[in-house]
């Protein structure tokens, strides 16, 4: 018998349908492994019979009790999500059987270690460059490990033939989600990009892959119809925006939903909950472990030094996506974004010819008035 | 005609009417933006303005711009800045104010805002920093600058203003004299003004805009930290609602 939380009574009625939902499908035997970040191969947890649960937090709720651990002055997605983990509040980390972490940032490596004493926490081992030959062997060799790893906790053999399916179903995914975001290519634009955003992360809680791929192929074939017909041939003066940088999950409202209702549309996101890791895809014709070495270490987070390839992506999307200008979002103390932002603004500006303004910021609403009126100077500034 | 510019700041509302009725005025902001915009109706009426369409046009700028009921139009102060920047300095220019809240540089090229900076959550480097000392100090602001001028600065290294205060507060403890604590403090202000600048490539000329504007001895101390010459924008005081007023002339 799988329990509750102790004071699950006590519980908002939403939280409260979101840890039966998850009772339900444990209760059913279905293995559920949590994950943070996209350097993580979600089609080795697949191929084991899990279900992969994404447990980076976006609000500000938890982030006290976090702080009885961890200092202040730390990434607020960090916080929030190891806060959600100390209070047993998250019903996907409290019903993970275990969870897979990576040495992406030091934040997240470190807070990792104290993870590990509330539910078991296996750390791949990211290299924090692909520049040296060896990185990509010693982090296919990390792949090797995570699949004996999934092999040896749920007592199985994963097959190569069930990652190749697994792999076969998340490029499928992929396509999925780079066709609803690639809406943001029509001008003028189809749909906002707080839709675009609350939606893909919406998706992620819908666990059966292919429902999940059904419903955004829906509301994509249903945004485009209308489209054609409504607004296809007219004229927009809203200035169209990409946003790039930490993950904007928890400060949506506060900036993407500002600026939009100020009059600008979203149209592009260069993010991990963005376009980032669905530009390419796994090689379905290579050896599968080689495969998915290549994919996961070509993902362009700042975490990798030098990060080249983040700029040239930045500046296809400036181009394919009829970008304006750049809004970057720094979290509080994610010093490889707001050193990369430095290299970011020289190439947009410099090398795109387009405007650029960098937010830091976390999840609370003290700078609201501050950024709303940064965006509305940077709205006025694009004319 | 009257093109009306109203700034309300956090610590003063300014007010620049050009056209048939010019003048410009300025009063504290108060604990309310609201009753503030209320009194300034008042003030322009008294003045010979009229608030009708016909008669004039109003734009409101500063934070409390959302206070103004009778504004056409709300502007951020970024942008009004910019425009009394282009107005009376030069099209090309970089703008600096420091404000009561927060600090702002702004680059104008082509007499447009081509970028711009603002500092994060935090006083230190603002007017309100100098505020907050000088009541420590129990002088105002313009004799706090006067003491400073012929004090040698000591070293006021905290980056958080309650920490400044208490280093302040140890330097009276110790009996140091007060023109040099005066320089220290208006020196910390320059400094940190002058780490926000340099996170922008600079124009060669270079304005100051806001309160500080009447301090001369302000001006010379952010000069050397720059190691470049500014200017105080001829009413630089006034910017914000030059701006806006000129923006308010502008309007269809």
């Amino acid at each position: 018998m799988i329990a509750l939380p102790k004071n699950f009574e006590t519980y908002p009625e939403a939280r409260k349908a979101g840890f039966l939902r998850m009772k339900a499908l444990k209760d059913q035997g279905q293995r559920v492994v949590g994950v943070f970040c996209s350097f993580v191969p979600t089609e080795l947890i697949y191929a084991a019979g899990a279900i992969p649960i994404g447990l980076c937090a976006f609000t500000e709720e938890p982030i006290p009790a976090a702080e009885a651990h961890l200092p202040r002055n730390l990434c607020p997605l960090i916080k929030a999500s190891y806060g959600f983990a100390l209070t047993d509040t998250c019903p996907y980390f409290y019903f993970s059987d275990f969870i897979i972490g990576e040495t992406t940032c030091d934040g997240k490596r470190k807070m990792f270690e104290l993870l590990d004493e509330i539910k078991p926490t296996y750390v791949m081992q990211l290299p924090p460059s692909k520049v040296a030959p060896h990185a990509l062997e010693s982090w296919k060799a990390e792949m090797v490990r995570l699949r004996r790893q999934l092999e040896e906790f749920y007592g199985i053999e994963i097959t190569d033939e069930a990652i190749r399916e697994a792999i076969r179903r998340k490029n499928h995914e992929r396509d999925v989600m780079l066709r609803f975001m690639e809406l943001g290519k029509l001008n003028p634009a189809a749909l906002s990009g707080y839709e675009i955003g609350t939606r893909l992360d919406a998706s992620a809680f819908s666990f059966d892959l292919e429902e999940r791929c059904n419903e955004i192929e829906a509301r994509t074939r249903e945004v485009l119809e209308s489209w054609e017909k409504n607004v296809k041939g007219t004229e927009s003066r809203r200035p169209r925006l990409l946003v790039t940088g930490c993950p904007n999950t928890g400060v949506r409202d506060k900036i993407i939903k500002a600026v939009e209702e100020m009059g600008a549309d979203v149209v592009c996101f260069d993010a991990c909950n963005g376009l980032r890791d669905k530009l390419r895809k796994v090689d379905e014709t290579k050896p599968v472990m080689d495969a998915l070495a290549e994919k996961y270490l070509d993902i362009t987070c700042s975490v990798m030094s030098p990060n080249p390839q983040r700029l040239t992506d930045i500046g296809d999307m400036i181009d394919q996506y009829e970008v304006d200008g750049v809004i970057e979002i720094i979290l509080q103390a994610c010093h490889t974004y707001n050193i990369e932002a430095y290299e970011v603004k020289r190439y947009v500006t410099e090398q795109k010819g387009k405007a650029y303004l960098c937010l830091e910021t976390d999840y609370s609403q003290a700078d609201k008035g501050q950024i709303a009126t940064r965006l509305g100077a940077f709205l006025e500034m694009l004319g | 005609m009257d093109y009306i510019g109203i700034d309300i700041g956090s610590t003063a509302a300014k007010v620049v009417v050009r056209g048939a009725h010019p003048q410009q005025f300025i009063l504290p902001t108060g604990w309310s933006s609201r009753e503030t915009a209320d009194n300034i109706r008042e003030r322009l009426t008294a003045g010979g303005v009229c608030l009708s369409p016909d008669h004039s046009r109003t734009v409101a700028t500063g934070y409390g711009r959302g206070n103004v009921p009778f504004a056409d139009k709300m502007v951020t102060e970024i942008t009004c800045h910019a425009r009394a920047g282009a107005a009376h300095g030069s099209p090309d220019c970089t703008i600096i104010d420091v404000g009561g809240q927060d600090t702002k540089v702004i680059r104008i090229e082509g007499g447009m805002v081509s970028d711009f900076l603002m500092n994060d959550k935090c006083a230190a480097g603002t007017g309100k920093f100098l505020e907050i000392m000088a009541n420590r100090l129990c002088v105002g602001l313009e004799e706090l600058f006067a003491l400073a001028a012929q004090g040698t600065p000591l070293a006021i290294s905290a980056l958080c203003t309650v920490f400044a205060e208490s280093e302040v507060i140890s330097c009276i403890g110790e009996g140091k004299p007060r023109a040099d604590i005066a320089a220290g403090v208006v020196d910390s202000v320059a400094s940190k003004v002058a780490t926000l600048c340099s996170r922008q490539a600079l124009l060669p000329d270079i304005y100051l805009t806001g309160g500080l504007c009447h301090s001369p001895y302000f001006i010379s101390r952010l000069s050397d930290k720059l190691g470049r010459t500014v200017r105080a924008l001829p009413d630089g005081h006034f910017a914000g609602a030059l701006g806006a007023s000129l923006l308010a002339e502008r309007m269809k």
